[in-house]
């Protein structure tokens, strides 16, 4: 018998009786708190609670010039963002190991959780997804109207089993593991800035 | 005959470390207060506990279901879907994956399961260089320790301890304990060797059957440095770790961090389906135990477990004690209720570590009744003949002199009458563990039956 | 309606003081109050270690002495939730049914029962550090757990204590952290247990208390214990000796 017969033979055999039923999960999930805040407010500032930062401008050249403005040492920008073309284009990266020396990555994310102050990125935007994690920085586009209030809401947006990759990212990467103090920029990013300006305003 | 733990003597030990207890009380205790901060933001609360233990509850009552389910979806995917009894085959089929590839060398993200297994000694025997990716990990490992707590694994450590370790390991200035320094030396220590890896391993915090994908959260991101630099990705996820839908995904997620942290959510929630563009990717399912506990009526509920640590950070033994305390992959009131059924002559001690207070069956998130389950544990070490010699012979007498007045009475007076006259020199000794830190308690005149018979009893 | 008086073990053999308060307090609200003087224990130090067998013989005992009576109370939230939860060590006859059932705790008794809203005759001039006991807040529902922040505040230890003159109730940092004794625990995890007790100790010394209150004994042993290790100046009183203005 193979692993597989084995361990599902055991399961069968040691459910626990009487099943239980899949409770319903209603839609819209009812929240019992009030939301004073707009939802893109609410975003803005959960994700700065969660060591981001966010910044409002006007169109591809002004997103642009706030990135050489950012960062004016940075050598490499690896941008997967038509609009904002940087020093390497992602789609002629090959191997993900080349991204080893970005400096900042550019990537629109076409979705945000005000909840968590998080964006949404798949492979579709990072197109190599190490992208994400191997930057020093990373600049992410988010149209303001694309911003959903809860997890519950983003989960029905996106298609999850579409793309082999799919993260929520909160903030730049962080760690708490040395005595509780939290650091910024543990393994992945240092940082994290989201530029709001709507797709398609060039 | 196993040796089992002594989790009394390892936190006396701790305990006596007093920097290291007092800063552990309160960072810990600190992360049960962001919890109770994060948790009253959403008035809905016990609702979505509500809704997440029967979602875990169905779950379990038809995992058979979902696990085959799982397994048409994943490898419609692509995934390479294997299975694994127990944790020595779990870990000959990753070896197996590994040396198929050529793979010599690791990183891996945080897996209570992949520990639980003995993955790392296992693959190092076999001359296979493994790096933990996550910071508290890779401390630990350097350490040779395992880790002490399932979110913060180095948390009972000093800063000063860290710079010790870092400076003997990394070469960094023993005299800098900056924790803004030491995180970014291993930074700097780690990222060349994410880069030369050969692959990357992670856990799974949930496997969706209706997508066949899993989800891994971290807040470091190392998870998704394993799945996206090395050409080859593999996940080991305990059976136990299923959930039927993408709706059911948004429940946990919402409360995982919050648990645990008192975060809305960790810094990166990664979403695993099929193999990235360029690679390749193998699930291990893996049993371990899980399909035994599955069939105890009063232990199963255990499975629901989303790995918050949101007990451990609540219950007062863990947090004076420490997690090195309970000598096992699991620590704190979860461990408390798992480990024994790894090993119940290993864990006999683990249930009597506990003041059974109760503080951890009220935050769990998925409704775990641990308290009750610790209490039950504890009949069921008796019950194999497993208590120690001088409980059981305490708790006999105790039973036989209780059970009848005329003894219970006597009893007293004996108490009493050596509590009044023995001097405090034999009192306060070694055998009696009350008087090591508290004063012995005074003695009445009479007890209340004496007073009463006196004082009310009809002539 | 007759109660039965239960007191349990260690209060009668070291705290009498507290089965006095209690009696006497029955009384002056009223109740016909008989004591089972065959009694000796409901069987938790035993049940507490796992140890059922040894617990049977007490909790049998326990069930003899109260069969007859359609209510008892006992001053004492750990063994009331021993009693209600997990009397199980012997056959659940109908009378080991009933006496589980009928049994009360003494501030759900007051609080929830005789719904007491006045002590006239008790005077209480200090500052009080109230501490809930683990069985009380977790098992009895005295009050609302630290844990549960989105249920409003409830306290019934509170609500009585409000019906005493001149008590001022002090607030600490951690309302329900447990105090470690825990029964056997106290000795078996002699060392936690003790700097579980430090630490509490120092919270209500550190807010000013006075006195540390409880509807428990046998955090009070523990805590006493501790208070007269450190010789901090406090001191330990059930709240039942609080609503009777007495003995102390």
């Amino acid at each position: 018998m193979s692993a597989r017969e084995h361990i599902l033979a055991a399961v069968r055999r040691n459910v626990p009786r009487p099943a239980i039923p899949l409770p319903d999960i209603p839609s819209p999930f009812p929240l019992t708190q009030g939301k004073r805040e707009s939802v893109l407010a609410s975003f803005r500032n959960q994700l700065e609670v969660m060591g981001g930062k966010s910044l409002e401008v006007a169109d591809g050249a002004a997103a642009q010039a706030k990135v050489r403005e950012l960062f004016p040492g940075a050598k490499v920008i690896c941008s997967a963002v038509p609009e904002l073309p940087g020093t390497r284009r992602v789609e002629d990266v090959r191997d993900p190991h080349e991204l080893h020396d970005v400096d900042v990555g550019v990537i629109r994310s076409p979705l945000g959780v005000a909840e968590a102050g998080a964006v949404w990125l798949t492979q579709g935007e990072l197109v190599v997804n190490a992208l994400g994690v191997l930057a020093q920085h990373l600049v992410v586009l988010l149209d303001p109207a694309a911003v959903v209030a809860t997890m519950h809401d983003a989960y029905e947006r996106i298609q999850l089993a579409a793309s082999p990759y799919g993260v929520f990212m909160a903030g730049p990467s962080a760690t708490g593991d040395i005595e509780g103090v939290i650091i910024h920029g543990a393994q992945g990013t240092r940082s994290l800035t989201v530029l709001f300006f709507r797709r398609g305003t060039s | 005959m196993t040796r089992a733990v002594d989790p009394e003597g390892r936190a006396e030990r701790f305990i006596a470390l007093e920097e290291h207890e007092a800063t552990h009380d309160r960072l810990v205790w600190g992360m049960r207060q962001h919890r109770d901060q994060a948790v009253a933001a959403v008035p809905e609360w016990e609702q979505l506990r509500e809704l997440a233990s029967q979602i875990k509850e169905h779950t379990l009552t038809h995992l058979d279901q979902y696990l085959e389910q799982f397994e048409q979806n994943a490898t419609k995917l692509g995934t390479q879907v294997h299975w694994a009894r127990d944790a020595e085959e779990h870990n000959a089929v990753v070896y197996n994956i590994l040396q198929s590839h050529g793979a010599k060398s690791l990183i891996k993200s945080k897996s209570m399961l992949q520990e639980e297994c003995g993955l790392t000694p296992y693959l190092q025997k076999r001359s296979i260089e493994v790096t933990e990716s996550d910071l508290g990990e890779r401390i630990q490992q350097l350490s040779n320790e395992p880790p002490s707590h399932i979110v913060v694994p180095a948390i009972h450590k000093l800063r000063s301890d860290v710079a010790e370790l870092f400076a003997k390991e990394l070469g960094t200035d023993p005299t800098n304990t900056d924790p803004h320094y030491l995180t970014e030396s291993m930074r700097n220590n780690a990222r060349p060797r994410f880069l030369a890896a050969d692959a990357g391993m992670t856990g799974a915090n949930f496997a969706v059957a209706e997508t066949g994908g899993f989800v891994v959260c971290t807040n470091e991101g190392n998870a998704d440095i394993g799945a996206s630099v090395p050409p080859l990705h593999v996940a080991s996820i305990g059976i136990e770790k299923l959930i039927p839908r993408v709706r059911d995904l948004a429940i946990f997620i919402r409360m995982l961090s919050r648990s645990a942290l008192g975060w809305p959510i960790t810094q990166y929630t990664s979403h695993f389906h099929g193999p990235r563009r360029g690679g390749e990717l193998h699930v291990v399912l893996v049993d371990n135990t899980r399909s035994e506990r599955l069939g105890s009526p009063d232990f199963w509920h255990a499975l629901k477990c989303i790995r918050c640590g949101a007990c451990m950070n609540t219950c007062p033994v863990y947090r004076r004690g420490g997690g090195l305390s309970y000598g096992a992959t699991y620590s704190g009131p979860i461990g408390v209720i798992l480990d024994p059924g790894f090993d119940l002559r290993k864990y006999r001690e683990l249930p009597f570590h506990s003041s059974l207070c109760g503080s951890c069956t009220e935050v769990c998130p998925v409704k775990i009744d641990i308290s009750e389950q610790i209490y039950k544990w504890r009949r069921v070490v008796v019950g194999n003949g497993l208590l120690t010699i001088t409980k059981r012979v305490g708790m006999t007498a105790l039973g036989a002199t209780l059970s009848h007045s005329t003894l219970f009475h006597a009893a007293e007076s004996v108490g009493e009458t050596a509590l009044k006259i023995l001097p405090r020199a034999v009192l306060y000794n070694p055998f009696n563990p009350w008087g090591k830190h508290r004063e012995m308690p005074t003695v009445p005149r009479q007890t209340f039956r004496q007073w009463y018979l006196e004082n009310r009893r009809k002539p | 309606m007759k109660i039965g008086l239960f007191v349990p073990c260690y209060i009668d053999a070291l705290f009498p003081e507290t089965g006095i308060a209690t009696l006497e307090l029955l009384e002056k609200l009223g109740c016909e109050v008989a004591y089972p003087a065959e009694q000796t224990c409901c069987g938790q130090p035993m049940a507490n270690s796992g140890c059922q067998e040894d617990a049977a013989g007490a909790e049998a005992h326990f069930v003899r002495c109260f069969q007859d009576f359609d209510t008892v109370v006992g001053p004492s939230a750990s063994c009331v939730n021993h009693i209600r939860y997990n009397l199980d060590a012997i056959e659940q006859t109908p009378e080991t049914r009933k006496v589980r059932t009928v049994t009360r705790e003494l501030i759900e008794f007051l609080h929830d029962d005789l719904k007491v809203t006045a002590f006239p005759w008790a005077m209480f001039p200090h500052k009080v550090g109230l501490h809930n006991s683990c069985s009380a807040v977790r098992k009895l529902g005295h009050v609302r757990p630290s844990e549960l922040v989105y249920q409003p505040h409830f306290s019934k230890t509170e609500d009585l204590l409000k019906h005493v003159q001149g008590v001022e109730l002090i607030e600490i940092d951690r309302p329900d952290d447990c105090c470690g004794f825990g029964g056997s625990f106290c000795v078996t995890d002699e060392a936690v247990s003790a700097k579980m007790g430090y630490d509490r100790v120092q919270d209500f010394h550190r807010h000013g208390a006075e006195y540390i209150a409880s509807a428990d004994m046998s955090c009070l042993l523990h805590m006493k214990g501790v208070i007269d290790r450190l010789k901090l100046p406090m001191k330990v009183i059930h709240l039942a000796q609080i609503f009777n203005g007495g003995p102390l």
